[in-house]
């Protein structure tokens, strides 16, 4: 039966692979594209025309920093005229006062900083670079604009304790829109892994503050919070579904169904270079190969709930199980959720768990091995 | 948090209307909503001038054939449901 394709509605634009942090979780591939191979502004201004004529409504830059391209803001104008809503989703690093003005006189319609912690020293150790005191620089810059300001806290074992002093964070930056995105665990953030999975007591505890800061900031700031899925009950929709409604282009311009899509082996991407968008979107064998149910096993294939979570993530079921047509293992009805079960034992059992049930645990940082991400060369 | 009628609602800093293939959509942060017929008769009034009372009237001209109380009650659902979101702003 063949699937119904709907339009994609959202471009991940990712512009570079070249960052100023290095963070421990970066969803970014171990191997990085380098900057001798990143697409030319007249090549992604085409994509995004191609894009919004195909249907997409929303371009997300990102990167690597996508304010390491010095291009930056000819590409957001050409974003936005080619009819598209505009987010930058940046470190705020390489930002000044002038470039932020110019940026928001091009069009840019949302602006998401991320943050690594509430605390200088926790998010130094994170980013593995000194980057906290600017970024509440860059909040202050942001006052005098009206445009869409989203906060983006990624949080793990290691700040999940600090989300209090997130939130004041939040609340004097006037941003509508905070995220609090659990570490999900794909590339340097899975080989990381063991040392960011909050135990949980802590989960509990953050779920907890979330509802009261929601009653809290009603009206001022939508909050988002994003689980960590090896707690869950059922998997993420991720991506929406594969296919279904997001496109992600990588910095030399390959087509992708998600981020993390090349963990999948024998996966070929196309090209922007050398396909058009929409013929992508329709019919490449990377976009065909997870769209719809056909490719579902037991117990995806007769589960009532596969039309909502789609089967769960591709890419989880290849990396914990070595099988990218499994159920997504974190679903409390795969076969494998042992897996991930043994996973979770380790992070609460023995020393860190019921210890103290009051107090969060604290682990000191300095004593953690990280593999921190590197740099394309 | 309910709806003041003398309010003048306007869209959020990041939220504006969009279109596409002819479908108008309200754009905003990581979402878009589809708009039709009453949705973009009340959206489109939210520009800051209109009072949520004013508002109420002129969808209940458009709409006479309903009930007016009915359509007072679905657009505070509607406003709220979008203040929720954080697609409106409302100015006294």
């Amino acid at each position: 039966m063949p699937t119904a394709i709907n339009n994609p509605l959202a471009l991940v634009a990712e512009l570079t692979h070249r960052c100023p942090l290095h963070c421990v979780y970066c969803s970014n591939p171990l191997e990085l594209q380098s900057r001798s191979n990143e697409l030319s502004t007249e090549i992604w201004s085409g994509v995004f025309k191609e894009a919004a004529a195909a249907g997409v409504l929303q371009a997300d830059f990102t990167g690597g920093e996508p304010l390491a391209r010095p291009d930056i803001v000819d590409l957001v104008r050409n974003a936005r005229s080619a009819g598209l809503y505009v987010s930058l989703i940046t470190s705020g690093l390489p930002l000044d006062e002038a470039k932020l003005e110019a940026l928001v006189q091009a069009g840019l319609d949302h602006f998401q900083l991320s943050f690594q912690g509430a605390r200088e020293e926790t998010a130094n150790d994170i980013s593995g670079t000194k980057s906290q005191q600017h970024k509440l620089r860059v909040l202050q810059w942001l006052k005098r604009y009206r445009i869409g300001l989203t906060l983006n806290f990624v949080i793990h074992r290691r700040n999940i304790d600090e989300l209090e002093e997130m939130l004041a964070i939040v609340e004097d930056s006037g941003a509508g829109r905070v995220e609090f995105a659990s570490v999900q665990y794909y590339g340097w953030a899975f080989a990381n892994r063991d040392n960011l999975l909050p135990t949980r007591q802590q989960l509990d505890r953050c779920v907890k503050l979330l509802h009261r800061a929601e009653e809290h900031l009603s009206g001022k700031t939508r909050i988002v919070f994003v689980v960590p899925d090896y707690y869950a009950k059922f998997p993420k929709p991720c991506v929406g579904g594969w296919g279904r409604k997001l496109m992600l282009i990588t910095p030399s311009g390959d087509a992708l169904p998600c981020h993390a899509a090349p963990v999948i082996p024998g996966l070929k991407f196309a090209n922007v270079k050398n396909r058009s968008l929409r013929e992508i979107w329709e019919h490449s064998e990377a976009f065909q190969k997870f769209r719809g149910e056909d490719w579902m096993q037991e117990p995806c294939k007769s589960c009532d709930r596969r039309a909502q979570d789609f089967g769960g993530c591709r890419c989880q079921a290849m990396l914990l199980t070595g099988d990218a047509n499994a159920t997504d293992p974190v679903c409390s009805l795969a076969p494998q959720r042992p897996k991930v079960d043994a996973v979770l034992a380790k992070i609460n059992d023995g020393r860190t768990a019921g210890a103290e049930l009051a107090s969060p645990v604290v682990i000191s940082a300095d004593k953690i091995n990280w593999l921190y991400r590197a740099n394309p060369v | 948090m309910s709806v003041d009628l003398n309010s003048r609602p306007r869209l959020a800093a990041g939220c504006r209307m969009g279109e596409n293939n002819k479908q108008r959509v309200l754009l905003m942060p990581e979402r878009a909503l589809r708009l039709n017929g009453p949705s973009l008769e009340i959206v489109s009034r939210c520009d800051g001038k209109y009072t949520v009372a004013q508002i109420i009237g002129e969808l209940q001209l458009l709409y006479s054939k309903a009930e007016p109380h009915k359509v007072e009650q679905d657009i505070l659902g509607y406003l709220e449901l979008l203040q929720k979101e954080r697609a409106l702003d409302f100015d006294v």
